[in-house]
């Protein structure tokens, strides 16, 4: 009895603590934020450590670099008049010597453990050294500027499709809770199983459609070519251009998305206390939002932190198949010319942007988790 | 064991389960014929389309049945060849000449033109060269003349490249040969063909044998490719391979996940600790990003592929719900029994622990094979697919490295498209209906 006495009454303080001594709370928040960030700091360095192992392991990267110094070398060698005139072997002697400093130079001759803290330094703070073949749209061949020209594209994309998601999946999933066993309750459920395919795969589908027999809408691309001069034209561009890959990932997320969280929902509205309320004679809107939406956030922000972090990951060939001019095509092409530091510095990129999607879910995890405004040990999420 | 004899019972109560499995077992069919009637060798070898390996197929061409959806046909494509067939070809021997006339028929049913029609005249003679001349006979009785020229040991002719034809006809001569001359726009008029090569040889002991192929517009069940491969062979094969790596990978992933988990939870501490410390790294760890590197730099063989798709996977998300399961079995009286009889760490855990959870375990394991199933295929998509295997990725990547949508192939893309879908809708459907015969507290929801 007694415990449910308390699951009765906790909904109601949570409610009420916060007003009560809520500069409190925000001290907390903000302390449980500055201890994740600072453990999501040192899993990062861990992560991009293993990344940097990785890019590095059997030692090729090193071996094109070597090969890269003894060609430019040899280059300058033959160009130069007063080498071709030496003796073969004392050219030789010469040009090793000068291969020599040059690896000196960029710290190839040092033990691979002592580089491979220098590469996490120089990769921590994005100083990620020049691309082989690519070069950015203002032409620099910094690996750093490629990719921070194409990170506003990738973010364009990504955001506003999971902002869409995110709030799509809750209300669908929100009404379906509230007609459990409808007609349309039953179809999603039924769709649910379709969200095996990644949003690609429907974005080919999508494309067939309505790029190449309907031909309403455009095959990839980001905006017309040439693109539109002036904002409000740009922007209806754009929208054109987002129309299919936003869907496509809509197509292949939302319903078992929906799906999921109306199941909880549905679990969490068959609680005890939800019975009480509507003893109360609370209103339905007024119990959906207090005592159902409310502890069923925690588990729905975690499993969207866990479906956005798939869609990270899913950007290099999402993008490739619309011609998105972002990140993941961005990867795709450093493929096809074997740009070694731009495909390294991309997925050092990404472990950042998934640490960041990490970090913000938890702090929003720390705004809605009754838990940790009181301060019950942190939740470890 | 009974567990799962109820549930395999249950499973068929599920009418979507049912479909899934059913799809499974196709697949599976599909799977065993492949490997049976093409062995893997010869699968690769046809897939790397050597010189004389699909030389009679045509590019690019749509599988045969979507004539049946199509108001003017398209054409096959047709062979012949005298050295085979000795019956086309007759002989009229005069002194110090031979003649041989050889006639192709050519019945020809369809409204579309063909590709392209080629010419293989093979000859053995020591000085003097053998003289051809070709003339093509429509239906409606109209003959014409198609040109003449000697010929060497191995000589071709492409119907395609006969500027001279192609000026007498007023169009390419692939397409005029065939044309009703009574109608303005160019189709094709129905009825048998025919091709008579004259041919003459100025030496007793000189043959002259000729080879014909037209190159029609579709092919087979499949179609073809940029290669001219049959994309059966492709089809086929993938599927074998897509199963294996979708259900290795989903099962190498979910046991040494579960074992880590189990782990975790019964010695606690540091073990633990460090476990959970690794799920937080692993989770920042871009997962395509690290295959992708992996895939340029090293190697895209299939195997280590899939090795390293597991061990980026080992640490996922699916620990940490291991680990709350655990958590409440850990507490159990049966286990704390076992301990008092004195059993082992590892006993416990390999013969108390693990089995508790091996049945929630399945649904997620069966759910997790399309995700597999797709990430050989976003690899490969990604042109980082095995160099030597047919899967069905691969012809995706070449459908889209060749504008297949833009260009109007649609079969290219659909045909592995649609058995992908169906792969991963199969076992979601079964794995689907699977979590809510095991969860009861989903059973009712």
């Amino acid at each position: 009895m007694s415990e449910m006495d308390a699951s009765i009454d906790k909904p109601t303080e949570l409610v009420k603590l916060p007003k009560k001594n809520s500069f409190e709370a925000v001290a907390r928040i903000l302390k449980y934020s500055a201890v994740k960030l600072v453990m999501l700091f040192l899993t990062v360095v861990v992560g991009i450590y293993l990344t940097v192992l990785i890019a590095n392991m059997g030692g090729y990267v090193d071996q094109i670099r070597r090969a890269q110094i003894r060609e430019a070398v040899a280059l300058t060698v033959r160009g130069d008049r007063q080498f071709t005139l030496l003796p073969e072997e004392e050219r030789e002697a010469r040009m090793n010597e000068m291969i020599a400093i040059e690896e000196e130079r960029l710290g190839l001759n040092q033990p691979f453990i002592v580089r491979s803290f220098r590469y996490l330094g120089n990769a921590l703070t994005l100083n990620l050294g020049f691309a082989e073949q690519m070069t950015s749209d203002s032409g620099s061949k910094q690996v750093r500027l490629i990719i921070l020209e194409r990170l506003p594209t990738t973010l364009v994309l990504f955001g506003t499709t999971n902002l869409l998601l995110f709030f799509l999946a809750i209300t669908i999933a929100l009404f379906l809770s509230r007609r459990y066993g409808s007609f349309f309750d039953r179809m999603i459920i039924a769709l649910a199983p379709t969200s095996a395919a990644p949003g690609w795969f429907y974005g080919i589908f999508l494309i067939l459609i309505f790029a190449a027999v309907f031909k309403v809408l455009p095959f990839g691309g980001m905006v017309d070519a040439p693109p539109p001069e002036s904002p409000i034209a740009y922007g209806l561009s754009l929208l054109k251009h987002m129309i299919l890959p936003v869907m496509a990932i809509l197509m292949s997320s939302i319903f078992s998305s929906s799906f999921s969280w109306r199941t909880f929902f549905l679990i969490y509205s068959s609680e005890d206390y939800v019975e009480m309320a509507k003893a109360k004679g609370l209103t339905s809107r007024e119990i959906e939002r207090r005592y159902v939406l409310r502890p069923t956030l925690p588990p729905i922000i975690t499993s969207f932190a866990f479906l956005l972090i798939g869609l990270w990951g899913g950007a290099p060939i999402f993008e490739t198949v619309f011609n998105w001019p972002g990140l993941g095509r961005a990867t795709f092409q450093a493929i096809g010319f074997y740009d070694t530091p731009v495909i390294v510095g991309i997925t050092i990129i990404f472990s950042y942007l998934l640490a960041i999607t990490v970090f913000l879910l938890d702090f929003i995890y720390a705004l809605v988790d009754p838990r940790v405004k009181i301060g019950e040990g942190g939740s470890k999420a | 064991m009974n567990v799962f004899k109820r549930a395999f019972k249950e499973l068929f109560q599920y009418p979507s389960a049912v479909a899934g499995l059913v799809i499974i077992l196709m697949l599976i069919a599909i799977g065993i014929y492949a490997m049976v009637s093409i062995p893997y060798g010869e699968a690769i070898r046809l897939w790397r389309a050597g010189v004389g390996v699909w030389d009679e197929n045509p590019r690019t061409a749509a599988p045969a049945w979507i004539n049946l959806f199509r108001a003017n046909d398209l054409p096959e494509s047709f062979v012949f060849d005298t050295s085979k067939q000795p019956e086309l070809k007759t002989v009229e021997e005069t002194s110090g000449m031979n003649k041989y006339t050889i006639l192709f028929t050519i019945d020809y049913p369809y409204d579309g033109f063909p590709q392209e029609i080629v010419l293989y005249f093979t000859s053995n003679y020591v000085e003097k060269q053998p003289h051809v001349g070709m003339t093509w006979i429509t239906p409606d009785g109209r003959e014409i003349n198609m040109g003449s020229f000697a010929i060497g040991y191995n000589e071709s002719w492409y119907a395609s490249q006969d500027s001279k034809l192609q000026r007498k006809l007023g169009m390419v001569p692939q397409d005029g040969l065939f044309a009703n001359p009574d109608l303005d726009t160019p189709v094709a008029l129905e009825g048998t063909y025919q091709l008579r090569v004259d041919a003459f040889t100025f030496e007793a002991d000189s043959n002259v044998d000729v080879k014909m192929v037209l190159f029609g517009q579709v092919h087979g069940l499949a179609g073809t490719d940029h290669q001219r491969r049959d994309l059966m062979v492709a089809l086929l094969w993938g599927t074998p391979i897509a199963l294996a790596f979708g259900l290795l990978a989903a099962l190498g992933t979910t046991l040494t996940t579960m074992i880590i988990a189990a782990i975790g939870t019964w010695y606690g501490g540091w073990v633990d600790g460090i476990i959970q410390r690794i799920t937080e790294v692993n989770l920042v760890l871009p997962f395509l990003s690290i295959l992708i590197m992996i895939g340029t730099f090293y190697s895209t063989n299939i195997w280590l592929m899939l090795g390293v798709t597991i061990l980026l996977s080992i640490f996922g998300a699916a620990i940490k719900n291991y680990r709350s399961i655990f958590m409440q079995v850990k507490e159990s009286p049966y286990i704390e029994a076992a301990r008092a009889y004195g059993a082992k760490s590892g006993r416990i855990i390999i013969r108390y622990l693990v089995p508790r959870i091996i049945p929630l375990l399945i649904p997620g394991l069966v759910t997790l094979i399309p995700s597999y199933v797709f990430l050989e295929a976003s690899l490969a998509v990604l042109g980082l697919g095995d160099p030597t295997l047919p899967t069905w990725g691969k012809i995706i990547n070449d459908a889209q490295g060749n504008g297949a949508l833009y260009n109007g192939y649609y079969y290219w893309i659909l045909e592995p498209a649609v058995l992908l879908m169906f792969t991963g809708l199969a076992f979601s459907l079964v794995g689907f209906a699977l979590d809510r015969i095991f969860n009861p507290r989903l059973r009712s929801l």
